[in-house]
């Protein structure tokens, strides 16, 4: 499961129309509704730029879950031992339940799914960034159960509190599942680490490589992020992304020392006075440019995305048409 | 292209026998036998049921939140349908 800060500029874009019937007053109500952290349910007044808000963000959130199956797949038959593929394999296919129920929240606020698969295959919509990144070896396996997976918790823990009812519903689901994806990466790590030489560099590489696109995860710096004010008012968001990057690096790199590998940061250093590790500057020309699709395997994802859904067309035609078939009778019997 | 959409349907589990149903999510399938596999992969994948009932969304009714004061407010009115709206003598216990 990851969600992602992602740029989301055009949430404040008045949609005049729509929002033109929206007075103070009923935005005043909603407003104190949310702040006695009463849960928003799906037919309940909402203002438009809260639903358009939520509309990008979890369905975001749920193409990431589906596109984030493509970089693990690719080492579901080349997994060292039979132990390690049924973990792959269910770990993959949780990423696929996590991203329906995901799809299932996003359509209570009146999109279909349909409209938003749509959305994604057409390049329209956006999906996390770090998936855009490939896996060169085994060890990588490892280092996104570990990193991407712990950082995705990170981020979704709060999320269990979102304002909107069916998205904390879906996140509840997901966190729990969600644990045991980030234990089975440490795990491969640990026993890459107690290996030969050769195992212990690739582990350190997967970790090179993997490290600073994780921190990116959390989206743009604060000051940087125009609408992070608007979601933490309308508490669809707890934390700033700069405040959850923190708790992840904390968290981790003593992780990274127990496995004996190096962060790939020489200004990494720990802040006695404030108690956190404090990492160099990220390169977010990076982030933005393969955010916008200049990354590695940005096109290979999307284009296994399609193969996916026009390779499965003919399955959802015989079934539409089997049920029409049978439901016929039924029809003519009643 | 957007395709044709498949028909939406609500999933109930329940988790443990002798516990009711419990709403557990959504999902879109073209008939009840395929709402009813696609319900337990997506629902039941570490043994959270032991039975589920898949209804199409469409046949549900739902009350309107607009209607929550009408609905619900009386009942909040009337304190004496709770037994600690009664006193009872503590000499004679529990009750």
């Amino acid at each position: 499961m990851y969600s992602q800060a992602l740029d989301q500029r055009d949430v404040q874009r008045a949609d005049s129309q729509r929002e033109a019937g929206e007075s103070p007053d009923r935005l005043a109500r909603f407003q104190a509704r949310v702040e006695a952290e009463e849960k928003i349910e799906p037919n309940d007044w909402m203002p438009e730029a809260y639903r358009r808000t939520l509309v990008r963000q979890i369905s975001q959130h749920a193409h990431s879950e589906i596109v984030g199956m493509g970089p693990e797949g690719n080492w579901i038959t080349r997994a060292p031992s039979l132990r390690r593929k049924a973990a792959l394999l269910a770990k993959v296919q949780d990423e696929c339940g996590h991203g329906v129920y995901l799809y299932a929240a996003a359509e209570t606020l009146g999109v279909s799914r349909e409209e938003l698969v749509d959305q994604l295959l057409t390049g329209r919509a956006k999906y996390s960034s770090i998936f855009n990144y490939p896996t060169l070896s085994w060890a990588d396996i490892g280092a996104i159960g570990w990193l991407v997976d712990g950082a995705a918790i990170m981020n979704q823990i709060p999320l269990c509190r979102c304002s909107y009812g069916p998205y904390a519903r879906a996140m509840i689901r997901v966190c729990k599942e969600e644990s045991f994806h980030q234990r089975q990466g440490y795990e491969i790590m640990v026993t890459l680490c107690r290996g030969t030489a050769a195992q212990r560099a690739m582990a350190q590489d997967a970790l090179d490589r993997w490290w600073w696109p994780v921190l990116m995860m959390f989206g743009p710096p604060d000051a940087e992020s125009q609408h992070s004010d608007q979601s933490m008012r309308w508490k669809i968001k707890r934390f700033t992304n700069d405040g959850l990057r923190q708790k992840f690096v904390d968290a981790t790199v003593p992780q990274a020392r127990y496995l004996g590998l190096a962060i790939p940061d020489p200004d990494l250093r720990f802040d006695e006075a404030a108690g956190h590790w404090l990492t160099g500057p990220i390169d977010w020309a990076e982030f933005r440019r393969v955010l916008a699709g200049g990354g590695v395997c940005n096109r290979q994802r999307l284009e296994a995305r399609r193969r996916a859904q026009q390779d499965g067309a003919w399955v959802r035609d015989a079934a539409r048409a089997y049920a029409a078939k049978h439901a016929a009778p039924a029809r003519e019997a009643a | 292209m957007t395709e044709a959409p498949m028909r939406l349907w609500e999933v109930f589990i329940r988790s443990r026998n002798g516990l009711a149903h419990q709403h557990a999510g959504s999902i879109h399938a073209a008939d009840a036998e395929m709402a009813l596999q696609a319900a337990r992969d997506t629902y039941t994948r570490r043994g959270e049921g032991l039975s589920i009932w898949v209804v199409p969304s469409a046949a549900i009714t739902a009350s309107d939140p607009g209607d929550k004061d009408a609905l619900f407010e009386s009942g909040a009115s009337k304190p004496y349908r709770h037994p600690t709206f009664y006193t009872v003598p503590d000499e004679v216990g529990h009750m």
